[in-house]
């Protein structure tokens, strides 16, 4: 009886035109890379997690922290704004609302995924964050809330596929608070640590939050436009008016993230401490150079820029174009945000410490990323063939 | 007027005091208690149980401490030689293994330069058991916290989820992922393996040939290390004042 009722509803959701030879083979290599990726991770609690990741001492998170950062972000990104079009219903990006609710449970788990990984021994975190719970602790409550806002969005899609619209909105909202909530304790985890002076300080919190607006726009219209090229189709003019509407809120946000990206940088070299001075040369002309100004700037912030002014924010496949190297741009600055803060050694002037500390992600850790990169590829194409009807979304909630 | 026909004056008493000088004087007393009692509201530093020096003192303030003992240390550090015994009596006595760059304590050395001659100089350290310690607010399951009898920061290893935040926000690097526990390790000023058998030194104090480290009850005015703390010609400092953790190993110089 329940089998049939889950059987009915998936037949209502589900898209058929999808059921290609090609899509079933893009969704198994997915899932091998999947496999193939996490294994890289799950080897860490056979052989040890010091074996297999290049961290040290000194530089305790490396690359799948930031990876870790870069999937939470987009999520409460696209978490925001779907709530946003929910509550709101006016907006003209509710008609691909259900899309981005979908991605960004997709996303969230891509980042339990390379967190589970990473910390050396999960199972204590399942009960000793019930257990023993340090409301001090920035990583407690993000950690909570991530849950909580996991928990809630996969009850609002729940809502979403069956009907029930005043779930779907209360759940919704309800998940969007914790994802804010969450994202500005990720910053908080780096923001409340003076003995990194790159990370200290109130400006940090504020940054993942707009660096959130930022990605989540970009998620917003990569995936609408994946989603009609992989069918073959034209969006309607409604979801192309959705579409252009996350590319003017990609615009305005990249420009703000510019801006505080800007005065995040200048104000280590007007006074502070010498080694937030130090860690932010590490991107200027440092070891993070190249990643900075090469991915971050040109990569993430000027090209699409550049295509974004000649989309006219009209042609959809350009603004997806800026989108994705914008999301590229975003990983990049989440690992050198995270490794600028380490590189730097707290003992500098002892030891013959070098200026900076030497990490290079190991290759399982390459691995990890690319598990988790193929668990939102996955999530997409799954999402895409099993719950495509709901995502055609015909008119505003 | 001097001074003694001053003194052939006789007192003569509040009762004469005309009414608006006793106003002003209540007046000036009101503003010097509002001053400090605003200032102490509005202060930032002041938190309930952890109390550090005032602003130009790393020394402890007295009898501002919530603990039954207060361990701390202090370092005579121009007495350091680098022998290393400390770093093998901890690894001995807490079986810290080698490798992985694991150590509870180490000596840090650099080359510094006095009256054009090269002079290599040596500085020991270890967990600085903060009074406002960044690793015990960040951890997630309270897996490292304050011990309530000693004030020694210490780990509880069942519950370490190895999430490597402490390690992140600890000023001194004075925390290592242990294979072994899998879990984070650090110096607990040997609680379990020394002070619980009743010894009243660190294995790394004990083992110290050249009289470099000083550990006991910073409440105890009977201990050294009171006395090289509360000494007025001793210069004390303390490792990365600016973080605001309030460091319990303190250096001078002997």
């Amino acid at each position: 009886m329940a089998n049939n009722s889950i059987a009915n509803i998936f037949a209502e959701t589900q898209d058929t035109s999808l059921a290609t030879p090609a899509m079933n083979r893009a969704t198994i290599f997915f899932l091998i890379t999947i496999v193939a990726g996490l294994s890289c991770g799950v080897a860490s609690f056979i052989f040890g997690h010091e074996a297999i990741y290049n961290n040290t001492r000194e530089v305790p998170w490396g690359m799948l922290i930031s990876t870790y950062a870069f999937w939470a972000i987009t999520s409460t990104g696209l978490c925001i704004y779907a709530a946003i079009s929910h509550l709101f219903g006016g907006t003209r990006m509710a008609i691909v609302s259900n899309r981005m609710v979908w991605m960004s449970i997709v996303c969230i788990m891509a980042a339990f995924a390379t967190i589970g990984v990473e910390i050396a021994s999960p199972h204590r975190m399942i009960i000793y964050n019930i257990l023993s719970p340090n409301p001090t602790s920035n990583i407690w409550w993000m950690g909570t809330l991530y849950g909580l806002a996991v928990g809630c969005m996969i009850v609002e899609f729940f809502g979403i596929v069956t009907g029930l619209a005043r779930i779907a909105v209360i759940l919704g909202t309800a998940g969007a608070i914790a994802e804010v909530l969450a994202n500005s304790c990720l910053g908080g985890v780096f923001a409340t640590l003076p003995s990194r002076p790159y990370w200290y300080g109130g400006q940090l919190p504020i940054y993942f939050l707009t660096a959130a607006f930022l990605s989540g726009a970009c998620a917003t219209i990569l995936f609408n436009y994946l989603a009609y090229k992989i069918r073959g189709k034209e969006m309607s003019e409604a979801v192309k008016n959705g579409v252009k509407s996350a590319g003017k809120a990609m615009l305005l946000v990249l420009i703000l993230y510019a801006v505080a990206t800007f005065w995040r940088l200048v104000m280590y070299y007007v006074g502070g401490d010498e080694l937030g001075r130090i860690a932010a040369s590490a991107l200027v002309s440092g070891p993070l150079s190249i990643n900075f100004w090469v991915m971050e700037v040109c990569v993430g912030l000027l090209v699409p820029l550049l295509l974004i002014i000649l989309s006219r924010l009209e042609n959809i496949a350009m603004m997806a174009f800026a989108g994705f190297l914008i999301l590229i741009g975003q990983f990049v600055a989440r690992y050198d945000l995270v490794a600028g803060g380490l590189l730097v050694p707290v003992s500098l002037g002892w030891d013959n410490a070098p200026t900076y500390l030497d990490y290079v992600p190991s290759v399982f850790e390459f691995g990890v990323i690319i598990g988790s990169i193929s668990v939102v590829c996955f999530g997409f194409l799954i999402g895409e063939r099993v719950f495509g009807k709901v995502f055609e979304q015909k008119e505003h909630h | 007027m001097n001074i003694e026909d001053l003194e052939k004056e006789s007192n003569e008493g509040v009762e004469t005091l005309p009414l608006a000088e006793r106003r002003n004087f209540l007046k000036m007393g009101l503003m010097v208690t509002g001053v400090f009692l605003g200032g102490s509201v509005l202060s930032l530093t002041s938190a309930d149980t952890a109390k550090g020096g005032t602003a130009d003192s790393v020394i402890p303030a007295e009898g501002a401490y919530p603990y039954t003992k207060h361990y701390g240390m202090i370092m005579r550090q121009n007495n350091c030689i680098d022998c290393e015994k400390c770093i093998d009596a901890c690894r001995e006595t807490n079986h810290v293994p080698v490798g992985h760059g694991a150590w509870r304590t180490t000596i840090q050395e650099r080359l510094t330069t006095l009256d054009g001659v090269e002079k290599q100089e040596f500085r020991p350290i270890l967990c600085n058991h903060c009074n406002r310690p960044p690793c015990v607010r960040v951890c997630p399951t309270k897996a490292t916290y304050k011990d309530p009898e000693t004030g020694i920061v210490v780990m509880n290893y069942s519950k370490c989820i190895g999430c490597k935040t402490c390690m992140a926000a600890c000023p001194y690097n004075a925390r290592y992922f242990s294979h072994d526990k899998y879990a984070i390790d650090k110096c607990n000023f040997c609680l379990d393996t020394r002070l619980s058998m009743g010894e009243k030194e660190t294995a790394c104090a004990a083992a110290c040939p050249a009289d470099v480290r000083v550990f006991g009850d910073i409440k105890d005015s009977s201990t050294e290390i009171y006395q090289l703390l509360h000494k007025p010609d001793n210069r004390i400092w303390v490792l990365r004042p600016e973080c605001g953790a309030l460091p319990n190993v303190f250096y001078m110089n002997a």
